[in-house]
């Protein structure tokens, strides 16, 4: 492969729960400015990947992380590192929309504001909500709680909440998996102008998806033996169309999972 | 035909059946006469309080009653100033919710969001046997531990005040509002913890600045309910707080609540049917109607604030 300038990088990532392991090392390279999707059946441990890049997991007593994330090549789970900090830097929207519940402004400023930000707020709320394709439809009533929006318009809150701490990174976690066609085809339009300025990792179960908006799949596995370990990861054009893997193949030909 | 079934036709199967019924019908009468007991009891309990409290109220004016300061009725010379009343039990429940609020509340946000699962299953229960001590233990360990104890700080605290009842009510208290802002905390759904801690919370700010807002509607109505606890607590004022109706706030001095002064005519060779005998019913409504205010109150907030998660 070309010399590339990659964001995130981990090299020999395992992560238990308990004495189960639910990835084995695995070894990503995630590319700057670009898409990258994680894909795979049920159980294959693509959520609890994408949780070792903004260290989530660390909320699970039982979870244990070995190997290394490596984000601008400085190790994530380093002992002088303060996850909060990571998570500062690195964002994440979930799988159902989680609006706080409060007004939908103050669901924006939330992040600047534990953060310390001082500059004017209002400029930032705006400039995010634009930014997640929300500001039109939501600029007369900042004031309203977002619990009141409908769910494609508050995963876009989501996205909204987290583009206002200026992350380099957005993490998501099978985003459109609680919205109708409709919603989905939004967000992966507004995925698509975000990966101008944004690295972005998602986790999909939706194959269409992934070889919609990404610019690279990685392929997870689960079997009997061995589970979350990386099959396949290249261009999603080519994974997509010429696997080199037969389980990737059987897997994206829709023969299980 | 559906209408068959439900009404069988007369002839000589139908007495079979009805007798078959019978017993089903019978205990479906049986349950609902225990459950209409208790409505029954309440009705019953309104009622007498409202015909005694009229009865009295034939004699004092009402405006004397409700606006007055001084209350005397066991006095030659009698006034009837229930404020002096009212001051004791504002004064007692106030303190004591200046103990159990910050301190159940603090508890409560520990045991939900930092206590280790181990830590929360053997604490929770320890904290929900405070709430199993009978109050009188409650009374005498104001009496005898807490005021001497205030009195070696102060020689200007009175052997009866109430400060002691006060703190002692706190504590008890602390449990049902530790315990019922907990259960309103964890119900907050994991994913909204981990959106905040997704933009870089600490625990801290995760705890404050989103699981206590999102549980407010919970924890509010756990204060209210505390609140209506305290009005109408008995024994730790009737032993602690002493029998003087004060209209005061000062804690230090004896003073005397609406239902310690119930308790002391109860308790006394009042003469039935007297007019210091009719005063424990005017108080006990204006105790009764508070306390349905405060419940009333808390129902509403739970079901105006209310998030809905999906």
């Amino acid at each position: 492969m070309q010399e590339m300038d990659y964001i995130l990088q981990t090299r020999g990532l395992s992560v238990y729960y308990d004495t189960k392991k639910v990835v084995t090392d695995v070894n990503l390279d995630v590319a700057r400015n670009r898409i990258t999707a994680i894909i795979g059946p049920s159980g294959c441990g693509k959520s609890t990947l994408l949780r070792c890049f903004n260290r989530m997991n660390d909320l699970i007593p039982t979870a244990r992380v070995e190997g290394q994330v490596l984000f601008d090549g400085r190790d994530l789970y380093g002992p002088d590192i303060d996850p909060t900090e990571i998570r500062y830097l690195i964002g994440m929207v979930f799988q159902r929309p989680n609006p706080f519940p409060k007004s939908i402004y103050d669901n924006v400023a939330f992040g600047p504001r534990i953060n310390g930000f001082k500059g004017d707020m209002e400029e930032v709320v705006e400039r995010s909500l634009r930014r997640a394709a929300l500001w039109d439809e939501v600029k007369d009533r900042l004031k309203a709680s977002a619990l009141a929006l409908s769910g494609g318009q508050q995963q876009r809150l989501c996205i909204a909440r987290a583009l206002a701490v200026e992350p380099s990174v957005i993490l998501m976690d099978e985003p459109c998996s609680a919205l109708d066609p409709i919603a989905t085809l939004a967000i992966e339009e507004l995925m698509r102008e975000l990966s101008e300025d944004y690295s972005i990792i998602i986790v999909t179960h939706n194959m269409q998806q992934a070889a919609r908006v990404s610019n690279y799949t990685a392929f997870l596995m689960v079997e009997e033996s061995r589970v979350g370990f990386l099959v396949e990861f290249g261009e999603s054009r080519r994974i997509f169309t010429n696997p080199v893997d037969e389980r990737t193949e059987a897997y994206i030909t829709g023969r299980f999972g | 035909m559906a209408r068959n079934v439900l009404s069988p036709p007369l002839g000589k199967g139908s007495k079979a059946k009805w007798r078959k019924m019978l017993p089903e019908r019978a205990i479906a009468v049986f349950l609902f006469l225990c459950s209409f007991l208790s409505i029954l009891t309440t009705v019953g309990i309104v009622a007498v309080l409202l015909f005694e409290a009229i009865s009295f109220f034939t004699e004092v004016s009402f405006l004397e009653f409700i606006t007055g300061t001084r209350w005397t009725p066991l006095f030659s010379s009698k006034q009837f100033g229930v404020l002096a009343l009212v001051a004791g039990t504002t004064l007692t429940a106030v303190l004591a919710m200046m103990v159990a609020l910050p301190l159940g509340l603090l508890s409560a946000i520990y045991l939900s969001e930092y206590a280790p699962s181990r830590v929360r299953n053997t604490v929770k229960p320890i904290l929900e046997i405070l709430a199993g001590i009978p109050t009188v233990v409650y009374g005498y360990f104001a009496l005898l531990f807490v005021t001497p104890l205030l009195r070696g700080i102060s020689e200007d605290i009175s052997v009866f005040n109430a400060l002691s009842a006060a703190i002692v009510m706190g504590l008890m208290i602390l449990p049902m509002v530790s315990s019922l802002s907990e259960d309103a905390m964890r119900a907050v759904p994991r994913t909204l913890r981990e959106g905040a801690y997704a933009l870089g919370s600490t625990k801290l700010e995760v705890s404050t600045l989103v699981v206590v807002p999102a549980a407010l509607s919970g924890i509010v109505s756990a204060f209210i309910l505390a609140v209506s606890r305290a009005i109408g607590e008995t024994m730790i004022v009737t032993i602690a707080a002493g029998q003087n109706p004060n209209f005061t706030l000062n804690p230090f001095v004896p003073i005397e609540t609406m239902t310690a002064y119930i308790v002391q005519v109860s308790m006394g060779d009042t003469p039935a049917g007297s007019i210091e005998f009719k005063t424990i019913f005017a108080v006990a409504l204006l105790l009764f109607a508070i306390t349905l205010v405060m419940n009333l109150l808390s129902q509403y907030v739970v079901s105006r604030f209310r998030e809905e998660y999906e």
